[in-house]
């Protein structure tokens, strides 16, 4: 839009502008007496801005509220303080004429320290636990879940009828679970988690075998609705001190006693049917006298430094991890210097404007980087497929790519080299163009030659142009996830080794002691990442501050 | 999150298109003979470039549909992988179109207006905190969002049991996610551009009476449209061949991404011979969005790339 537009339209105004503190240099134009604070005197904003402002504003707060009201159901007091502050902020912000520069920044502020910051201080503090398979639940959670399995059915005593129902108008995906029992001799029963309770006999019906089918107040849950609710496998009746009546398939229940018991003075833990004493040791109930099972229930609870020791000193640890990031370094380094090569060779090429068709040469060029990750990375593991392979086939060899770990660590930097020569070669052209044209001529005159002109003049321009992007594209590769998932998902694994692949990046490694290992272990993967974080940032940042580049923020 | 960093600020001492009108453009005659090697090179170069993308297409059209007839120029031209790409219902390839469409677009669009907010108020504005700001947001985008996959998937289950319309396997959780990289990720090459519209302009706006968002919303923002398509398109890009989080955060078939979807198809059916014409096919498809907007806006995406922070 152009100034005369504006020139030409002074009547509307908005509120906020007059009293921007932010801006010293603007105070002149807002004396009195200047045509600015003049009108600003004599209009007001139009209506439907500001209904439009506060309805916006009203938006956000009722979500919040809403959002409130969902947390308060839940018990999560942190997450009401946490709404109640944003909401706070929101209304601050936006509804005063203050704090002008954070009515721009506060949307990106808040995504950024709640999906940035906050998961980069709880990874941080999930690197000092042993949070992982087996290590979920609380010390508290864990005996509950012990006693509950452990209940067993009473010898001989009676197996109840079993409908499982909700309060009507309860979800029946999360709503409290009730039992409706039928008795042996025919009377029926309510259970809930308090303990039972007579249900009046006039309220329900039943089907032929005693099994009540409808009761006021309830809603009773289909066969699909029973198997998908997974706390009810750790739901019982209370009856008795320890002893409970438990679901046992679709439509009975049983009277049951727990073998396993607590005692807290001890901290321990008593199986009465084997008579085995089970002691806390490393976050798990392990038996005390050493023989047999431990608990699966473990527990979890800070570790204080064991994470990050056991990177360090552990054997296999230590030794997977040093292979991983040698092999890691290798991969980002070769990565960044072959595909700048390459794209800077290219873009000196086709920098010639005697050169017809350019343009059609770089579209074709850059074709390799449009195309999704996924894609490029699946189809080229596909082209290096030993038997069916395109590779193979075309240049009549019988290269096992993605079997043998040297081969697959070429076969992943010749894929890389192709995914990323585009993104060199594209921002070579933007800094060759830009080479003012005087110094070249300078150098002519001087006598130098072309190569000399090449070697003195126009890559050391380049490399200033440049150097940045090579560490931010050094920073990326370093933590190339995509494609080596995509391409060899860290293999091949040697020595039935199926923890460390002989082409995993760190990042990779993390993923799989996270979420694709037998037994995932945050703890540990946490601790990864975050020594991921420090190689990566003190890397880049020494490299930006060699460049200087940070120097010219004005 | 596409092949390689998106863009930082790069310091180049003139814009792409002061130089290139600076050179002659037109090619002189007969220039050719001196030129032929440029062209033997850069036909060698296409052939590098393009001979995959030649095998994709190939193999899509490829009647049989296995790995093992696949060539790379095709003997015959047929559709059947496309049908079988269309009619799988165990793979529901248009709802992984549909999703990745939705993910990308919103998510990118959001980024982009949360960027742009950010950077106007870094370039035009001057408040306690601007410069730590500013570097602070630099070194953040060196600790990729991804590194902390951990703590996003337990946070988003935890979401999900108070609101599950934003919780693990949605396309909200999913955008909401990357949207924490919003302002990192673009505000120094956003900011530098918005540098280079003269602040006289806001001056004499401000003069007549126009508020802070009256500017930026009516003027700022059409001054700096060509910086706002290029970081659209890169974010875009970004998204939609992201692959990490949509992975943990998409677990039902229906919820899932194109790219989590054909690797899936790749790899959990354990068959990537049968299935890699129907693959092909998808990947074809999958490939076409990013690829008309990378040959459309080509111009935006090198002088974006380029002279982010000219001054």
């Amino acid at each position: 839009m152009s100034l005369k537009k504006f020139q030409g339209t002074p009547e509307v105004q908005h509120p906020d502008s007059p009293d921007n503190p932010d801006r010293p240099g603007d105070r002149v134009v807002r004396s009195k007496g200047e045509p600015g604070g003049r009108r600003r005197s004599s209009a007001a904003s139009p209506l439907w801005l500001v209904v439009t402002k506060w309805l916006l504003i009203g938006t956000v707060l009722v979500v919040l509220a809403f959002v409130v009201q969902k947390l308060i159901e839940q018990g999560s007091w942190v997450g009401v303080v946490i709404a109640a502050f944003v909401a706070m902020c929101v209304l601050a912000v936006y509804g005063t004429r203050h704090a002008v520069p954070l009515k721009y920044l506060l949307p990106g502020l808040l995504l950024l320290v709640a999906l940035q910051i906050w998961p980069i201080a709880y990874t941080v503090g999930t690197s000092f636990t042993n949070l992982g398979d087996g290590h979920l639940i609380s010390k508290q959670e864990s005996i509950d879940s012990i006693i509950a399995n452990s209940v067993r059915e009473v010898p001989n005593a009676p197996r109840y009828l079993l409908s499982v129902a909700v309060k009507d108008g309860a979800d029946p995906a999360t709503g409290e679970a009730f039992y409706l029992l039928t008795e042996p001799s025919g009377k029926p029963l309510l259970g809930d988690k308090a303990g039972l309770a007579d249900l009046p006999a006039a309220s329900v019906e039943k089907a032929g075998n005693g099994r009540i089918t409808k009761a006021a107040g309830y809603q009773i849950l289909t066969a699909i609705q029973v198997n998908a609710r997974k706390d009810l496998n750790e739901f019982a009746v209370p009856t008795a001190e320890g002893a409970g009546i438990k679901r046992v398939g679709l439509a009975e229940a049983f009277q049951g006693k727990a073998n396993v018991s607590y005692d807290k003075a001890s901290d321990t833990l008593l199986d009465s049917a084997t008579r085995k004493t089970y002691i806390p040791r490393k976050a798990s109930w392990v038996p005390k006298d050493g023989q047999g099972d431990t608990f699966p229930q473990g527990w979890k609870e800070n570790v204080g430094f064991k994470n990050f020791s056991n990177v360090l000193t552990n054997e296999t640890l230590r030794s997977g991890f040093l292979k991983i990031f040698a092999w890691n370094m290798v991969f980002a380094v070769v990565s960044v210097l072959s595909t700048f090569v390459l794209g800077m060779l290219l873009a000196l090429l086709l920098n010639d404007a005697r050169l017809r068709g350019r343009a059609l040469y770089r579209s074709m060029l850059i074709l390799p980087y449009a195309l999704p990750i996924f894609v490029t990375a699946l189809v080229w593991s596909s082209m290096f497929n030993q038997d069916y392979g395109l590779i193979n086939k075309l240049l009549h060899l019988n290269i096992d790519w993605l079997g043998d770990p040297w081969a697959a660590k070429a076969a992943i930097l010749i894929t890389n080299l192709w995914l990323g020569f585009p993104y060199m070669f594209i921002v070579c052209t933007g800094a060759l163009q830009s080479i003012p044209g005087d110094v070249l001529e300078a150098a002519k005159i001087d006598g130098a030659s072309a190569l000399r002109t090449m070697r003195s003049v126009i890559i050391p321009l380049l490399l200033v142009a440049v150097g940045p992007l090579l560490i931010a594209s050094f920073a990326f590769n370093f933590n190339n996830f995509g494609l080596i998932f995509l391409m060899t998902g860290g293999g091949p694994f040697q020595d039935s080794n199926f923890s460390v692949g002989s082409s995993d990046l760190l990042i990779t490694y993390a993923y799989r002691l996270a979420f694709s290992g037998v037994s995932p272990n945050y703890g540990l993967a946490a601790t990864v990442s975050l020594f991921i974080f420090f190689i990566v940032g003190l890397m880049s940042y020494e490299g930006f501050r060699r460049t200087k580049s940070l120097e010219e923020v004005n | 999150m596409s092949t390689f960093p998106d863009a930082v600020p790069l310091a180049v001492p003139h814009s792409v298109d002061k130089a290139e009108s600076a050179q002659p453009v037109r090619p002189r005659p007969g220039s050719f003979r001196r030129v032929w090697w440029r062209h033997g090179l850069a036909i060698l170069a296409l052939v590098w470039s393009l001979f995959p993308i030649v095998f994709i297409i190939s193999a899509a059209l490829n009647p049989s549909g296995t790995m093992n007839t696949a060539e790379l120029f095709p003997n015959n031209i047929s559709m059947t992988n496309y049908d079988a790409l269309f009619s799988d219902t165990a793979r529901p390839y248009l709802s992984w179109y549909k999703n990745s469409m939705i993910i990308a677009g919103s998510g990118s669009l959001a980024s982009v207006f949360i960027g742009a907010c950010a950077a106007y108020a870094f370039s035009r504005m001057r408040f306690t905190g601007r410069r730590p700001g500013l570097f602070a947001l630099l070194l953040l985008q060196m600790f990729p969002a991804l590194l902390a996959f951990v703590a996003l998937y337990v946070t988003f289950v935890r979401v999900g049991n108070i609101l599950p319309a934003i919780g693990i396997n949605t396309s909200a959780g999913l955008i909401l996610a990357y949207l924490g990289g919003a302002m990192g990720a673009n505000v120094w090459l956003l900011k530098g551009y918005f540098d280079t519209v003269p602040r006289e302009l806001d001056e004499a706006a401000k003069v007549d009476g126009a508020s802070h968002a009256r500017i930026f919303f009516t003027m700022t923002l059409r001054l700096v449209m060509p910086i706002l398509v290029t970081v659209f398109m890169l974010s875009f890009v970004g998204l939609f061949g992201e692959f990490l989080l949509a992975s943990i955060f998409l677990r039902d078939v229906d919820s899932q991404t194109l790219g989590v979807g054909l690797w899936s198809m790749m790899n959990v059916t354990g068959d990537r011979n049968k299935y890699f014409g129907q693959f092909c096919a998808g990947a074809m498809l999958a490939s076409l969005p990013v690829v008309l907007l990378y040959l459309g806006f080509q111009k935006q995406l090198v002088g974006g790339l380029t002279q982010g922070s000219v001054k």
